[in-house]
């Protein structure tokens, strides 16, 4: 049962992400990104992490996907629907793929460490106070510089963003 | 049960499909895009190991990688917005600007 819904989950969210790089218009991109999303935090859940499985709508569909279909619309993305791809030989990048891909699959599937079977155990509410417990006392510093990052890149955005005035 | 691998598999799907529009797309949005595609698959790699592994670092360390992805983005798409109003153009291979 399980098994069927993570083939199902995955298969939807390979063949979103395919439309994501082959889409000609940035929009359809947009969309099937965001359907990819959907998909990975299914696979979340599967993995026994529902509270990632929530941030991963609200900042990836939620915000971030958002940002992208304003700067969409700000844009005039007409022009970038003649030519989907870099001009000129692909072949390096596309054998530097293929390369990657098959050493990656290879490394996957011919070690037997990656072979233990599901999750451990049951969860419970509990799991995220503990999750909330580690991200406030072990993790304090990490989680102050990141916000810290987040703060910079906020008003590093608006600087970036605001016209000259002169 | 599913078994880790079809986890690790997937994140490799999804990575090589990322990079794929990183490096061949013309188009600078969707190249971000992808860009996010690629951080999303290393996120269930870590959720993955993490869960299968019963370790909350795994998914700490994926609760931080969102969170510079959105730091990320918000840099990104303004450099974005200041580029086309400068440049007028959103094709990787025609931004030369620092070109010596």
């Amino acid at each position: 049962m399980e098994q069927a819904f993570f083939l199902v989950f995955a298969a939807a969210a390979v063949i979103t992400a395919l439309t994501m790089v082959l889409a000609p218009n940035p929009v359809h991109s947009a969309l099937a990104l965001m359907a990819c999303f959907l998909q990975i935090s299914a696979i979340f859940v599967l993995l026994a992490a529902p509270l990632l499985a929530v941030i991963q709508i609200f900042v990836y569909v939620g915000a971030i996907m958002v940002l992208f279909v304003f700067v969409i619309m700000m844009i005039d993305v007409r022009e970038a629907v003649l030519q989907r791809f870099v001009p000129g030989g692909n072949l390096p990048a596309l054998m530097l793929l293929g390369l990657l891909g098959v050493e990656m699959l290879a490394l996957v599937l011919l070690s037997d460490r990656f072979s233990a079977l599901g999750p451990a155990g049951g969860r419970t509410a509990g799991d995220i106070r503990e999750l909330g417990t580690t991200l406030f006392a072990d993790y304090l510093l990490p989680f102050e510089v990141a916000s810290v990052i987040l703060l910079v890149a906020l008003v590093g955005a608006i600087v970036l963003a605001r016209k000259e005035a002169g | 049960m599913v078994p880790l691998s079809w986890y690790v598999v997937l994140g490799v799907l999804l990575f090589v499909i990322g990079a794929a529009g990183v490096l061949l797309r013309r188009n600078i949005l969707v190249v971000l895009m992808s860009l996010e595609l690629l951080l999303n698959s290393v996120n269930i790699n870590f959720i993955a190991f993490g869960a299968f592994h019963d370790d909350f670092r795994g998914r700490i360390f994926a609760i931080f990688v969102i969170a510079i992805t959105a730091a990320e983005v918000a840099i990104a798409l303004g450099i974005l917005v200041a580029l086309v109003r400068n440049k007028a153009t959103l094709k990787v291979d025609e931004v030369t600007m620092m070109k010596g």
